[in-house]
């Protein structure tokens, strides 16, 4: 940048020279070939090699076919063609689990009742991942009196035990007579949801205030830039890491807390098949039809382990002090 | 005379102390900045130092308004940058960009080097047309001494070094007439601090820039600035240019400072005597009356407890002021000077 006329002889003589940014000179650049590493692409790269991860993956994988195809898995049976006169027989190898006290094969409906526990799970999550990562980050960035008033809400929130709260929501507001999967699905995600954002608000608002004083967001705002440029591009995008894995475990909590909910007659009603259900429905036949009670919980329980396994193999990843 | 192109007039800055989570009770103030002043010439460099806690950051944030002082004005071009409404304020930060010390904190890690250095454009829109910003960023990565094909790089790849040098970029970009460098150097090993201070120079060089230069490394602050000021619990106790404050400073502060610099020379380590401040730092929540200094001065008379001492000037020559009651211009390489704090015959008999 000393000697211009170096410069004009080191950049191609058919180019014309165009007035640069500063004054500097420079030869037009190459576009950039290497491969860029963002610290979301590290978390990628690291999460590859590890097996917990590939096996929950795989587990989901299956799950979330189960939910959107089950047909792959039940040759073509229909969980709701029953025949009461195979009540509680024991598994075969006609019906691998068996059949319920309707005469349904258990195995089908296992398969279709991931549907609504998988829905549950997945809306559930993103509704107070949604909900209480924007209260948290509202709190945190802003601070002072909107803090507290934030803060204790979630805290009268967070006192309220999810289920005693789902409960509340579900007998107040008593099912109707819609059969609808969807409808069903939203009211319990509503019920779970609307409790359930606390601890989502609480991460978010502590990570958001480690972000809020960081040194980049001082530059960001020397640089003049509003806050909804530095919350969009400073600090959600570094401090969402601890939501994302804190998403991941809950979802597995949902699903159990669905469970729960439907075994208590409260949740998911017959006819929608959810594992909770067919385990309210197994409850007094366990002694004579055990079989009605175990495969449906062994199906919730492998999901809720597999989503809490991704969840803690995304925490070791994105955690860079635990590395 | 040229007029100064930022004027401080007797800035304060307290933070209120308080008890109580939901009635907030304040039971006293952190005088962190306490009735600074200065004017900054047009091209010149503002040495700031002093030892932590001494208010200088609060002072760089003050001048960056980041912070809006508790009482005092600040002049920029003659403007009083507290009476800038919001969308003013937003168009003067052009004009006045920070260094941030921490290049390792102060680059955004999810963004890439490209994004970070082209931030400014983003933000100020009417700078540059949207197709000359890729350009842009790149040659301000070529002039702070970066390879430009490194856009697409995130700061995690690079060295501490490099990435002072994005953050570099980055105040550079807007054309700023002053930057504020917040211990630019401090968080770097001495070979790399070596390369950026004289990046520092060469671009104040190249675009006739004023620097604010806040360190507390007396070495760093001496090679690059014009004038030196010295703070001490919130105020500057003593302002000069390089030569005079270096030389022969007056201030016993200053002098205390001067003697720990690491001189590389054997012969001359050997012949110095190190003044050894006793004690630690008074609180900045409960400073000393009268001179804030007297708690841990070997001059210290009863004056020094009833009286502030001002900022007056020293000397003859000019552009040298201190705020001591015993000013004493001392060569601190000078033998028969008393030795240390310790000097009993100078204390007051009590």
């Amino acid at each position: 940048m000393s000697d211009p006329n170096a410069s004009m002889a080191a950049a191609a003589p058919e180019t014309v020279e165009k007035e640069t940014y500063l004054g500097s000179d420079l030869p037009p650049a190459p576009g950039d070939k290497e491969k860029s590493r963002s610290l979301w692409s590290d978390a990628w790269r690291e999460l590859k090699s590890n097996k917990v991860f590939i096996i929950s993956l795989v587990l989901i994988v299956v799950f979330l076919i189960m939910t959107f195809f089950p047909q792959v898995f039940t040759f073509g049976k229909d969980p709701m063609a029953c025949d009461l006169t195979k009540s509680r027989q024991a598994p075969s190898s006609e019906a691998w689990f068996g059949y319920d006290n309707n005469g349904c094969d258990v195995y089908t409906r296992t398969i279709y009742g991931a549907k609504a526990s998988i829905l549950v799970g997945v809306f559930a999550t993103l509704f107070t991942m949604l909900l209480g990562g924007f209260i948290g980050v509202i709190a945190g960035f802003f601070g002072g009196w909107v803090d507290s008033i934030l803060s204790r809400l979630t805290d009268i929130f967070f006192a309220i035990p999810l289920l005693l709260g789902g409960i509340l929501v579900l007998t107040s507001f008593p099912a109707s007579d819609s059969t609808n999967l969807y409808s069903e699905v939203a009211k319990v995600v509503l019920a779970l949801g609307i409790l359930g954002w606390t601890s989502m608000t609480r991460i978010m608002r502590s990570s958001v205030i480690q972000v809020r004083n960081a040194d980049f967001v001082v530059a960001a705002r020397a640089l003049g830039a509003k806050n909804s440029r530095i919350i969009n591009k400073h600090v959600v995008p570094n401090s969402l890491a601890p939501l994302i894995v804190l998403a991941t475990i809950s979802l597995g909590g949902y699903i159990g807390a669905e469970a729960t909910l439907s075994f208590l007659g409260l949740g998911l009603q017959p006819p929608v098949i959810s594992w909770g259900t067919m385990i309210n429905d197994a409850q007094p036949y366990i002694r004579v039809a055990p079989f009605m009670l175990f495969f449906p919980a062994f199906f919730l329980s492998i999901a809720v382990l597999s989503f809490i396994m991704l969840g803690d193999a995304v925490r070791e990843a994105l955690d860079p002090k635990l590395r | 005379m040229p007029e100064p192109i930022l004027r401080v007039e007797n800035v304060v800055k307290h933070y209120p102390l308080t008890r109580g989570i939901i009635f907030k009770k304040e039971i006293g103030q952190v005088r962190a900045v306490d009735g600074v002043s200065f004017d900054l010439m047009p091209g010149e460099t503002l040495g700031i130092v002093g030892e932590s806690g001494c208010g200088k950051s609060t002072l760089a944030r003050l001048v960056m308004k980041l912070e809006d002082p508790t009482s005092g004005q600040i002049w920029f071009e003659g403007e009083d940058m507290a009476h800038l409404g919001p969308k003013a304020m937003r168009a003067k930060r052009r004009d006045i960009q920070i260094v941030l010390q921490d290049p390792y904190t102060s680059l955004n890690p999810r963004m890439t080097v490209g994004d970070i250095v082209g931030e400014p454009f983003d933000i100020h829109p009417s700078v540059l047309p949207k197709g000359d910003r890729k350009r842009a960023v790149q040659d301000l990565l070529e002039v702070v001494g970066l390879n430009p094909e490194h856009i697409n790089r995130y700061p995690h790849q690079f060295s501490g070094g490099q990435r002072q040098r994005i953050g570099i970029a980055r105040g550079l970009a807007l054309k700023p007439k002053i930057i504020v460098c917040d211990e630019p150097v401090s968080a770097l090993d001495v070979s790399v601090q070596a390369q950026v201070i004289n990046l520092f120079e060469s671009l104040q060089n190249e675009f006739n820039l004023t620097y604010i230069f806040i360190a507390h490394d007396l070495s760093v602050v001496r090679h690059i600035s014009d004038r030196v000021g010295v703070m001490y619990l919130g105020k500057i106790v003593e302002v000069g240019d390089e030569a005079s404050i270096y030389e022969h400073p007056s201030h016993p502060y200053t002098q205390a400072l001067l003697s720990a610099v690491p001189v590389p020379d054997p012969v001359g380590r050997d012949e110095r005597k190190r003044i050894v401040l006793q004690g630690d730092v008074p609180s900045p929540a409960n400073p000393p009356s009268g001179c804030r200094f007297r708690t841990r001065c070997w001059k210290v008379q009863d004056i020094c407890a009833e009286q502030e001492p001002p900022l007056v000037q020293i000397g003859t020559a000019g552009g040298q002021y201190a705020a001591c009651h015993f000013p004493q211009e001392r060569d601190i390489l000078d033998n028969d000077v008393p030795t240390a704090a310790l000097d009993l015959s100078e204390m007051p008999q009590e």
